[in-house]
């Protein structure tokens, strides 16, 4: 019971992560996007507003991860995040200057000020994009853990080569679902930029992410994972194929796809670990030693079971609400606030 | 100072700098969303032109909310891992129940909400407003089990082998007593600081007699709200008191600097000379006060710090088990006097303003103008009583603050969180207030043409 409870919650938090690198993957996308598809104040806002209903909403899924950890595995919560303070620091930094931008870029007219807030929607979307690749790679690869769990390794440590190689695999998904993305929103002119450069930067991206998927399965060995890297690679192809051909919403199941399985691979591949201990495995931090009791995880099992349809529900809606495609002429003109009475 | 001090410095800075903007979003979506509902029903445009201007503002605040709560939910494990092993059974789940249930909740249906003016019909656009209040309600009721399970643990063993807590009943964390009485009392002034947020903006437009067709209402709207939440958060203060002097004895007697224990105990509203008990140059003093808000009893008996000091070693071995008596006391004093003073001026303001008086007194507008700022202090300093109270302990009686930080994270690492932080919500701060000032100065938008109905690629009706 236990054994299986403890499995059960290991695959919840990896389909919130793959939910989280689906969802906010395609608003980082068009994040990163911004200064290359949006060649005036119009376009921009335009790339903005296709993900301002739902970018915090995908945010939470994040946010639910890491509760989920905590609640389910308090020892991978604890050792992960004080472990990896720095690197972690610096995803926060990104990600609160990336939500006020969003929210505070068009209040005011003024040039200077929607520049600075896009240089913070570029940063604040690019830094998590690569980070959260880098945090990843760390996991499967194994951290230096002592006995008592803690992380005794320094910042540097986490910059390997196979770590950085996950990075950049997650910058170049991301980077090309939310070109797709855009070129499934938006109409017209953007529409066509976006259409070519996802086409484009299929290559690339099919270079990184085969790559270290296949060092993953070649360093591992894990018949699981070598599937789903294999259909995670798949997937990808066929995304480049519907890019190529302009097929949008074949591209972007496809890309989420990808997306969903590398995801999957990885955490298959780490299975039992949640992380292991590149100095003695016997250190190593494992479903099992991780986890919180049988009756918390029974616990949360009832909550998750009877709120994540429904939560499923209205984000799909709000989805739907918004499925219209967007197009300059939809943004209307920038707000003008009276400038400062002095009185 | 070592690790675990800049520890502390950061979590007491972020979360009282979080509680900042929460406690404007817990009210003020009420009331925007209150606002919208009386435009539904009765089509005045008044309403509607409230809506948006108070529904602006309200959502520049609740950025700054969203972003500085994403750094609460990583600290724990960032900062307290030892904390986070030891109650990662326990507290995790009200954690994830909170995201589950809640953010979720409020981020989509605010989503809808901002961008969904002319996408849904006028009832499931209210709808939307009301889903994300009751989001914002629902997450300070999950935090607040969390908190107060640190106040008063319930529901659990700690395991002797593991040595860690183990939780034995969800349904005794999520009704924890201290919960019960926590979570209105938080509420409450939740609703004061956005009834004050309200009243303080209306005043500014009501002198220079802009727009008054909406301000006026406004004013008035704001100030009772300060009034009836104010009378509730009295009531469940005084609830939350005694439970506290049950539970935890020695942040009374901190709170009022009661070195021996007495019988029938007065309450000082204001001492000058040192707190520690062995001179008292002078103290404004209110005979049975004490005793009445510690046990309901005007003769009740209030346990004194030294009685307590010594049955805490008893009972847990040698230590300090007495908090920061300078800064319990005056934090008390500062909560109940911040929010006293709020009622006062929105009492004076309903008065001045009754009929369509409009006072001219400089004094007054200045008061009226700065009574934003007193919920907000009183928030802060209730929360610093309440958790500088518990020291020594993170959860009182079980496990201590110097136990809880994490030992793989050395001091360079916090000092360097901790002034990137800072630096990063000063500079926000000035942002928002900047924005905030702006967009109030405005005023409320002029009424809308009435809509010709759907056009498919006309503008947006919102849009960053
Ligand atoms: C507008 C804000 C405000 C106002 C006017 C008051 N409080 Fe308060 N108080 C809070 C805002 C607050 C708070 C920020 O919401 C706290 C911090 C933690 C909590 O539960 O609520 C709090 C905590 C708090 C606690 C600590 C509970 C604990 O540590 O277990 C007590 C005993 C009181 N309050 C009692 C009172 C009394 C008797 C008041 C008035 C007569 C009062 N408060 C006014
Ligand atoms: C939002 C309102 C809150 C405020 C303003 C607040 C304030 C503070 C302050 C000022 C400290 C520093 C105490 C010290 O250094 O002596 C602190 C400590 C702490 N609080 Fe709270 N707190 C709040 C809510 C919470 C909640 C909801 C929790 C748990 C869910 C919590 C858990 C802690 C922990 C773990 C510490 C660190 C240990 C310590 O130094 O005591 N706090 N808090
Ligand atoms: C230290 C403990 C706390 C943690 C870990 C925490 C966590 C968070 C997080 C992650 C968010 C952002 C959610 C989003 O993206 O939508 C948030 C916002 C919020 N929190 Fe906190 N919080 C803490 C203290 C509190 C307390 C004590 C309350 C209420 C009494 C509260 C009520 C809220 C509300 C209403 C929001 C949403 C509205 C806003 O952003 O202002 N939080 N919190």
């Amino acid at each position: 019971m236990t054994m299986e409870l403890t499995t059960i919650w290991f695959a919840l938090i990896a389909i919130l992560w793959a939910g989280y690198f689906l969802l906010e993957g395609f608003d980082f996308g068009v994040g990163i996007l911004l200064p290359v598809l949006g060649r005036d104040d119009r376009e921009r806002r335009l790339l903005i507003n296709t993900i301002g209903p739902v970018w915090d909403g995908n945010e939470v899924w994040l946010l639910v991860a890491g509760g989920a950890t905590f609640a389910a595995f308090p020892e991978w919560y604890a050792t992960l995040f004080s472990g990896f303070y720095l690197p972690l620091l610096i995803i926060l930094v990104a990600l609160i200057l990336r939500g006020v931008a969003f929210e505070y870029r068009g209040k005011i007219d003024d040039g200077r000020w929607r520049r600075r807030w896009d240089l913070c929607i570029i940063g604040g979307s690019l830094v998590p994009a690569v980070l959260w690749g880098v945090a990843f790679g760390n996991i499967v690869r194994g951290v230096p853990l002592n006995a008592e769990h803690e992380y005794v390794g320094g910042f540097l440590d986490l910059l390997n080569p196979y770590a950085l190689l996950g990075g950049l695999t997650t910058l170049t998904l991301f980077t090309l679902h939310g070109a797709v993305f855009l070129a499934l929103k938006t109409d017209g002119e953007v529409r066509h930029r976006a259409g070519r450069l996802a086409a484009t930067l299929g290559v690339p991206a099919i270079v990184v992410a085969g790559g270290f998927l296949l060092w993953t399965a070649l360093a591992h060995h894990d018949v699981g994972g070598w599937v789903l890297s294999g259909l995670a690679a798949l997937a990808l192809a066929g995304a480049v194929v519907a890019a190529r051909l302009r097929r949008e919403g074949w591209a972007f199941l496809a890309t989420g796809t990808t997306v969903v399985l590398a995801t999957f691979a990885l955490f298959v591949t780490l299975f039992p670990n949640v992380m292991p201990s590149t100095i003695d495995p016997a250190f190593s931090l494992t479903v099992d030693n991780a986890s919180s009791t049988p009756y918390t995880l029974r616990v949360m099992t009832w909550v998750a079971l009877a709120f994540t349809p429904i939560v499923l529900g209205y984000q799909g809606w709000t989805y739907w609400v918004f499925r219209k495609r967007l197009t300059v002429e939809h943004i209307p003109p920038a707000v003008v606030v009276p400038a400062r009475e002095t009185a | 100072m070592d690790a675990l001090d800049l520890a502390r410095w950061q979590f007491g800075i972020t979360t009282v700098y979080h509680f900042l903007f929460v406690p404007i979003t817990i009210g003020l979506s009420i009331l925007v969303a209150g606002l919208q509902t009386a435009w539904v029903r009765t089509g005045r445009t008044e309403y509607l032109r409230a809506t948006k201007f108070w529904g602006k503002l309200f959502l520049i605040n609740f950025a700054m909310g969203v972003v500085t709560g994403i750094v609460q939910e990583f600290q724990f494990g960032m900062n307290w891992s030892d904390y986070s092993r030891f109650v990662g059974d326990i507290f995790g789940a009200p954690l994830a129940i909170e995201g589950l249930l809640a953010f979720f909740l409020e981020s989509t249906f605010l989503g809808l909400w901002i961008f969904g003016w002319d996408r849904l019909s006028k009832k499931v656009h209210l709808a939307c407003i009301w889903l994300a209040a009751i989001g914002t309600w629902l997450s300070a009721y999950f935090i607040l089990a969390a908190n107060s399970w640190m106040q008063h643990p319930v529901g659990f063993e700690v395991n002797p082998v593991s040595g860690r807590a183990e939780l034995h009943s969800i349904a005794a964390v999520l009704t924890n007593s201290t919960t019960l009485v926590t979570f209105p009392h938080t509420i409450t002034a939740a609703m004061v600081t956005a009834g004050a947020f309200m009243l303080a903006i209306s005043a500014w437009h009501v002198r220079r007699r802009n727009q008054p067709e909406v301000f006026r209402p406004s004013l008035r709207l704001g100030a009772w709200v300060v009034l009836v939440a104010g009378l509730g958060v009295v009531v469940t203060g005084d609830l939350q008191a005694r439970i506290m002097t049950e539970q935890q004895p020695m942040k009374m007697a901190a709170a009022e600097a009661l070195y021996n224990t007495s019988q029938p105990a007065s309450f000082s509203i204001f001492t000058v000379g040192s707190l520690d008990g062995s001179q008292e140059i002078a103290s404004i003093r209110i005979p049975h006060l004490l005793s009445f808000m510690a046990t309901g009893d005007p003769n009740g008996q209030v346990e004194g710090i030294n009685d307590l000091q010594r049955e805490y070693e008893r009972t847990y071995g040698p230590g300090d088990y007495t908090p920061s008596i300078p800064v319990t006391y005056w934090s008390f004093r500062l909560m109940i006097g911040f929010g006293v003073l709020a009622m006062l001026v929105a009492a004076l303001a309903l008065w001045l303003t009754r009929g369509d008086r409009t006072p001219t007194s400089r004094v007054l507008w200045f008061a009226a103008l700065w009574t934003f700022a007193m919920p907000l202090l009183a928030n802060s300093f209730g929360w610093i009583f309440t958790e500088m109270g518990r020291q020594p302990w993170t959860v009182f009686g079980v496990f201590k603050t110097a136990q809880s930080v994490s030992p793989s994270v050395g001091a360079a690492s916090v000092a360097t969180s901790l002034g990137v932080l800072s630096l990063l919500y000063g500079v926000l701060a000035v942002v928002e207030v900047g924005l905030l000032l702006r967009y109030a100065r405005a005023g409320a938008p002029e009424p809308p043409p009435e809509e010709s109905d759907s056009d498919a690629d006309r503008p947006l009706a919102f849009a960053y």
